[in-house]
């Protein structure tokens, strides 16, 4: 656990990449191979179960530590993180008596047939053969709530100079379903072929946001356009009569989508499509929110299938007739793929994502301003030439999204924030004009900049009106343009309007809070959007 | 009058918080006024304890070289730990802080009842500022800088091992090390704990400044060379300390590549440490801990505990559960500012920027 948590700590206070590339080699040399494998499962989100909720880790460590609740709270409050906050409480331990990482991700495994109050007890046992960096590392695992700045990708890349196995390869080896206790690393890494496992996914090709003028990529022939979907970005596999449909997120979703089973027997066996998965009615995609409710259940009725039936958008064929072709032009893999779909004919479930047909790259800016119409938020462009790569790589795909909707608001509440902002007031709520009152209708914590946080941080802390545990109500005299993606129609919010992605544009120091929008224009933007839909 | 909490026994209020600064009635003199008084008792010499325009200052005697390099010329009076002078019949004495050279808390006693206030103080035994004394009283004012359970600091051996090993592991890897601390306190403490046979070390200039005021109170400090403009030298096995208004500075470029170490009680947090982002935090504090704010109040043996700054609320209420009559008054001290580069000693960041 000391190398272990030595790692951790080496990755998360440093802020170069070849500082971090060295800390990860080094880790790897020095681990066992079982030990990496529980390292890697941790690094990519397979993270043990949960079993000892926060509340109760609370209580314990109120009552190890000797200090009120109402004390740790506070202790919470100021350090922003409640694992870290528990590690800092305790004593560092003497105990020279190191286990290694895969012992303690077994013991939190274990946790999960023992009673509460043996639960307790193991885990008063384990703070106490830590030092404070260890235990804030095992109470991240313990939490689940372990997250390190480090991309997947800076991972493989130490893994690649460690095992000498290609970038590409390893990615591929890592996605999809394994985990650390029953595949060991020579399963992982080495004999074990890869057309084993026949639920493998392949890394998602992903996209840079277009930064210069769309202009500077060249000829517009040498591209395909498409719109941008707001779905579900998925990989839908085919393989021996099974199906098996991955998110972006490296998450197994077949179960939410059983609409889609039926694909097993009319895709050919050996078939792995890149679409997006979008709520569909009446020839047309909705807004991604008719989604959201079918996200979170665990079992689908026939209500939800009907309330929000789906569709793939299919954008891609990476594995035809069981052969990876990845590494074939996007063009010759298009053709395959829309020979494929239009055979098929198994619409309403999978249809081709539609291609922009555009000769000038003035053409495709115009059909780019009706994104919104169409659902969609922004264009894809792809390179006709270019192989499917694994992860985010410049100079192929660019999303070109179009600028968010926007409104000025009134800071009325301020939170101090989380990790590195957990002195500092950070997260905000905002307010709209509803005649003469103020009503609420966004939160948001990021899109200032650190000069500006600390800016007003200190005026929050001077121009505080009252304060409710961790909440201050301030004086409403900030106004903030706030972006946001979308606009609903909320019953649960006392605005009667529910913004989707929203956050800090800029800070309107120009603007009196005379000059903040009202709710009326929110629902004139609502009736503008609804009417798109 | 502005009180700043209401008077529960105004008979015994031997120092009242007014909105100059805390004043002794009896003895018509302030202690750590912030704004203009005929008498101010000093504890220390950060800026936000020691400032202008003050008539006359009386401070433990080392402090005055101090206030001299920060405040200029003024009438100073010096008084060594542990004398006694009596001011309109009120008994005054300081007695060591531990906080920086010439730290003192300020013992005021009249008919019988005894007053400390402590400024700010730490319970570590640094080496060089002369150790915390507890002072038992009836009334004891306290800073919270630290007030949560969360600050316990690691021993100062064990801070200066890492720190000793840092230089070492950026000396190996060819690149310098810059630790941002306070020009006073901290610098002088790394100065005198660091293991200097790993290399060279320079100074900021506004370091070297206070380093002559401190040499002129008596204490000895290794030399080392400051940072000069348009200085050619190779900085890749050096360690060099700069005040943390230093951070994201053009005059940082000259070190390049470097690591940098900020020294600060706020590096124990992640979000401390990154908030700087720094490559390295060391937790290092002039102000006391939790145990050592619990320690200490409970050696003075006081019934009335006054906290002045950091985390006061909840300190106090922390304290009030423990029994003792608690409460908290809100002052202009800062003690150690928490992400931002506003610190102990704000005026000489101006000076700093100016030379």
């Amino acid at each position: 656990m000391k190398d272990f948590a030595r790692l951790f700590y080496e990755l998360d206070q440093s802020n170069k990449t070849n500082d971090k590339v060295e800390a990860l080699s080094r880790y790897f040399r020095k681990a066992s191979n079982e030990d990496i494998m529980y390292m890697l499962a941790i690094f990519t989100g397979r993270r043990p179960k949960r079993v000892v909720n926060s509340t109760l880790l609370r209580a314990w460590a109120s009552e190890k530590a000797g200090i009120p609740m109402w004390l740790l709270e506070e202790s919470y409050a100021a350090v922003g993180d409640f694992s870290e906050t528990v590690a800092l409480l305790l004593p560092d331990s003497w105990n020279e008596n190191d286990q290694p990482l895969s012992y303690w991700y077994k013991y939190v495994i274990s946790l999960a047939d023992k009673t509460e109050e043996q639960r307790k007890q193991a885990m008063f046992e384990a703070w106490a053969s830590f030092n404070r960096q260890e235990r804030f590392v095992f109470n991240k695992i313990t939490s689940s709530t372990f997250r390190v700045g480090v991309s997947a990708q800076l991972v493989i890349r130490a893994l690649s100079q460690h095992t000498k196995m290609a970038v590409n390869e390893l990615s591929h080896r890592l996605m999809g379903n394994w985990d650390p206790v029953s595949v060991t690393y020579d399963e992982l890494f080495s004999t074990k072929s890869l057309k084993d496992d026949i639920s493998k996914p392949y890394p998602f090709c992903l996209a840079y946001p277009l930064d210069d003028t769309v202009d500077k990529l060249g000829r517009p022939d040498e591209w395909q356009a498409e719109w941008k979907w707001d779905g579900i970005r998925s990989q839908v596999i085919v393989r021996k009569g099974h199906i098996f449909i991955w998110s972006r997120g490296e998450e197994l979703v077949t179960d939410k989508f059983p609409e889609l089973d039926a694909l097993k027997s009319v895709l050919p066996d050996g078939t792995v499509i890149d679409g997006e998965i979008l709520p569909y009615t009446n020839g047309r995609p909705l807004s991604f929110n008719v989604l959201q409710t079918r996200i979170g259940r665990k079992n689908m009725t026939l209500k939800i299938l009907n309330d929000a039936p789906v569709v793939i958008y299919a954008y891609d064929l990476l594995e035809w007739q069981g052969d990876d072709i990845r590494h074939k032009p996007f063009e010759e893999r298009q053709a395959l793929l829309e020979n494929m779909v239009n055979t098929l004919n198994f619409k309403p479930y999978l249809q081709l994502s539609p291609k922009l047909g555009f000769d000038t790259w003035h053409e495709l800016a115009e059909k780019r301003q009706s994104s919104r119409e169409n659902i969609s938020e922004g264009l894809m462009l792809k390179r006709k030439s270019s192989a499917y790569q694994s992860g985010r790589k410049r100079g192929d795909w660019w999303k070109w999204k179009i600028d968010p909707l926007s409104m000025d608001a009134i800071m009325i509440y301020a939170m101090k924030g989380s990790g590195r902002r957990a002195n500092l007031y950070t997260d905000y709520t905002f307010a709209v004009w509803k005649g003469e009152e103020l009503v609420t209708v966004a939160k948001a914590y990021s899109g200032l900049t650190d000069k500006e946080i600390i800016e007003v941080d200190k005026w929050v802390k001077n121009n505080t009106v009252e304060k409710f545990g961790p909440v201050r109500t301030v004086k409403p005299e900030l106004v903030f343009e706030i972006g946001f993606e979308g606009i609903q129609r909320s019953s649960r919010h006392k605005s009667g309007i529910a913004l989707r992605f929203p956050r800090i544009l800029r800070w309107r120091t120009d603007k009196h809070v005379n000059e903040a929008d009202s709710i009326e224009t929110l629902n004139g933007i609502l009736d503008v959007y609804e009417k798109g839909n | 009058m502005l009180f700043a909490y209401s008077l529960k026994y105004p008979s015994l209020n031997l120092i009242e918080f007014t909105s100059k600064g805390m004043y002794c009635g009896p003895g018509d003199f302030y202690i750590d006024p912030w704004r203009p008084v005929e008498r101010a008792l000093i504890t220390h010499g950060h800026a936000d304890h020691s400032r202008f325009g003050h008539k006359y200052y009386l401070s433990q005697q080392d402090t005055i070289p101090i206030m001299r390099a920060r405040l200029g010329f003024n009438l100073y009076e010096g008084v060594g730990y542990g004398e006694i002078r009596m001011i309109n019949g009120v008994k005054v004495s300081f007695h060591p802080a531990g906080h920086i050279i010439g730290s003192a808390q300020i013992r005021v006693e009249y008919k019988g009842e005894v007053w400390v206030a402590s400024g700010d103080y730490k319970t570590e035994d640094d080496g060089i500022s002369p150790a915390f004394e507890p002072v038992r009283c009836d009334t004891f004012i306290t800073e919270s800088t630290f007030g949560l359970p969360v600050y316990n600091w690691n021993s100062q051996k064990a801070i200066f091992e890492d720190m000793n090993q840092w230089w070492q592991h950026n000396k190996e890897r060819g690149i310098a090390s810059v630790i941002l601390a306070y020009s006073l306190g901290k610098a002088q403490r790394i100065l005198f704990n660091i293991d200097h046979n790993i290399g060279p070390i320079y100074l900021h200039g506004a370091i070297e400044n206070m380093n002559n005021a401190i040499i002129e109170a008596g204490y000895k400090l290794p030399f080392c060379q400051k940072v000069d403009m348009g200085m050619k030298k190779d900085f890749k096995h050096a360690l060099i300390i700069a005040p943390p208004s230093a951070a994201g500075s053009s005059w940082l470029k000259k070190f390049n590549p470097y690591s940098l170490g900020v020294a600060s009680g706020w590096m124990a947090v992640r979000g401390g440490r990154s908030w700087q982002s720094a490559d390295k935090g060391f937790a290092l504090s002039d102000h006391a801990d939790w145990q050592g704010l619990n320690w200490a109040i409970k050696l003075t043996g006081a019934e009335r505990i006054i906290v002045t700054h950091g985390y006061t609320d909840v300190f106090s209420k922390w304290l009030c559960e423990k029994g003792y009559d608690a409460r908290t008054v809100k002052t202009e001290f800062t003690g150690e500012s928490p992400g931002s580069n506003v610190v102990d000693d704000e005026s000489i960041i101006v000076e700093e920027q100016e030379s």
